[in-house]
């Protein structure tokens, strides 16, 4: 008689890295992360709007980190300086030109459906939050531009009990917030969307009435490819 | 007790796509997306560069209108400017704007004070040395009572109103009792002009400066911000700091925010700030949370734009038929 073999098995032990890399690639695993396909229903220029406003805000961030790096009163002396906040200017209008078509875009197609929403919603946060960040480049500009707007804005914010510890008319808490905790934000959110999207796909079309069974989603032009999903 | 059955994941019909896939080059996607827009950007860049007005100084203020810097001067000193009725975050004389019961702006207290007598006026005029007519005309003020600083300050105040321009942009008054109001002003527009003000207003103590709160409450006071942004399209009935200076978008999606201003009662308001804060917050939660409310989450079901973003999807499965 064995006494090891009468003693329950020892539970494996599972350490919380290997529970984060287990999750993480069952969620993403790389077919989903870097897919080189997509369902057939992705055939619309709307769709360009989502890849349109992420290169938008690459460009934004690649040209606002030369300006960080020269320092804030760069841009008003030299004209290489005027330059670099001419294309943070005009990526950030891009910016939120593509996101706006993007949101309408995905409004229409209801995008959240199929357990979309936290993906709708991170989205959404992204824009809410680039409103404020947008702010408080405007304010941090040292022109007068800067003067009249923080001037303005400052009651909206006070009577509202934020600026309490949002100061418009502070540059150099402004200038924190522009140039790292609000991108941050806004960044930390496109990345979770983009994460949601890779998990999760882009949405399905609506099904059609059902005039007849071929309508249905489950009928499609072109035999399926198990395991990948865009 | 009741319990919810919850739905199972195979029974809704949007969460996995069942059908056909092709090829798609996400990196590729990228990569061409970022070069469009990169063109695009810098073409903008080339043929609109961006807008850089510079900034007004309170030197530039005195010396272009002394009578707009003294009478705001004399409001800052008798307390009844914008900033020294503002309440908080600023000061404890008004109570701000509230909505029904809610007092956010009064809760949240004075984090910024500001004494508009003694920091723009009083303290500025205190640190200027060798003029022992200043010096005895700030001593008399500080040592009087409040009513007959009060009565020296709304002479004085009257009389801008009929002010002219002295020689060397001073300000020009008739005689009246102003008592040691008219030497002090006299005293700080010289200071003004000299580009001393605008130095002696930033807040903080240390060597470096990053807070230009004081100041720009101060010029806010006066009209030198408001005649350039009207000039410049950018006042609150103008669709305010929407816009920017020049022919530039501006920050265009602020037009939401800046539509209530423009219609009532938020235009004749005084509580219009909080009562805009609030639509906003309301309309901005409602908008991240768009997929949980009804009816609304219904729209795009309703109203057919889905056919044209999925047609070539319907013909091919009309095809199919």
């Amino acid at each position: 008689m064995s006494l090891v073999a009468d003693r329950p098995p020892k539970r494996k032990q599972r350490s919380w890295t290997a529970a984060v890399r287990e999750r993480a690639v069952a969620a993403w695993p790389p077919e989903k992360l870097l897919a080189d396909k997509q369902p057939s229903y992705v055939s619309s220029w709307i769709y360009v709007f989502g890849v349109l406003s992420l290169a938008a805000l690459a460009v934004c961030i690649l040209s606002g980190l030369v300006l960080t790096l020269k320092g804030p009163s760069w841009w008003h002396d030299t004209g290489v300086g005027l330059f670099f906040n001419s294309l943070h200017l005009w990526s950030v209008e891009l910016f939120f030109f593509f996101m706006v078509i993007h949101l309408w875009g995905k409004f229409w197609m209801a995008a959240w459906r199929g357990n979309r929403v936290r993906t709708w919603i991170t989205g959404a946060l992204a824009f809410v939050v680039s409103i404020p960040t947008a702010l408080t480049g405007y304010v941090s500009q040292q022109n007068f531009d800067s003067q009249w707007i923080s001037t303005q804005a400052k009651d909206a914010m006070n009577s509202a009990g934020v600026g309490a510890f949002f100061n418009l008319t502070n540059f150099g808490q402004m200038y924190s917030y522009h140039v790292l905790l609000l991108p941050g934000a806004v960044i930390l959110l496109v990345i979770g969307h983009i994460l949601l999207v890779r998990k999760h796909g882009v949405v399905p079309p609506f099904e059609l009435e059902q005039k007849s069974p071929q309508t249905s989603l489950a009928t499609q032009p072109t035999e399926p490819e198990p395991g990948v999903q865009a | 007790m009741i319990f919810r059955r919850r739905r199972p994941a195979d029974a809704d019909p949007y969460r996995e796509w069942k059908g056909g896939y092709r090829s798609y080059d996400l990196v590729k996607e990228f990569s061409i997306a970022l070069g469009v827009v990169t063109l695009i950007t810098l073409l903008l860049t080339i043929l609109f560069s961006s807008p850089d007005e510079k900034p007004s100084t309170i030197k530039q203020w005195s010396r272009s209108d002394p009578i707009d810097f003294v009478t705001t001067a004399v409001s800052e000193l008798d307390g009844t400017s914008g900033t020294a009725t503002y309440g908080p975050p600023y000061n404890h004389n008004g109570s701000g704007q509230h909505e029904w019961f809610i007092y956010l702006q009064k809760w949240l207290g004075v984090s910024h004070p500001i004494n508009t007598a003694r920091d723009y006026v009083l303290a500025p005029l205190s640190s200027i040395t060798g003029e022992p007519q200043l010096k005895s005309a700030l001593s008399s003020y500080e040592h009087a009572s409040a009513k007959q600083q009060g009565a020296w300050t709304t002479a004085y105040s009257n009389a801008l109103g009929k002010a002219k321009l002295g020689p060397g942009d001073s300000v020009s008054v008739t005689p009246g009792a102003y008592g040691p109001v008219r030497t002090m002003m006299g005293s700080l527009l010289t200071l003004a002009q000299a580009g001393g003000l605008d130095g002696a207003l930033l807040t903080s103590r240390q060597f470096y400066q990053t807070d230009y709160t004081e100041p720009l409450l101060f010029m806010a006071d006066g009209s030198v911000l408001a005649n350039r942004a009207q000039t410049e399209h950018l006042l609150g009935n103008q669709w305010g700091m929407m816009n920017e200076t020049g022919s530039y978008p501006g920050q265009s999606w602020l037009w939401l925010y800046t539509f209530w201003y423009q219609i009532k009662p938020f235009s004749t308001s005084a509580n219009a700030d909080i009562l805009v804060m609030t639509v906003m917050g309301v309309f901005s939660l409602a908008f991240i949370l768009v997929p949980l409310i009804p009816v609304i989450n219904k729209i795009p079901r309703w109203i057919p734009i889905y056919k044209l973003i999925w047609r070539d999807h319907y013909r091919a499965l009309a095809r199919g038929n």
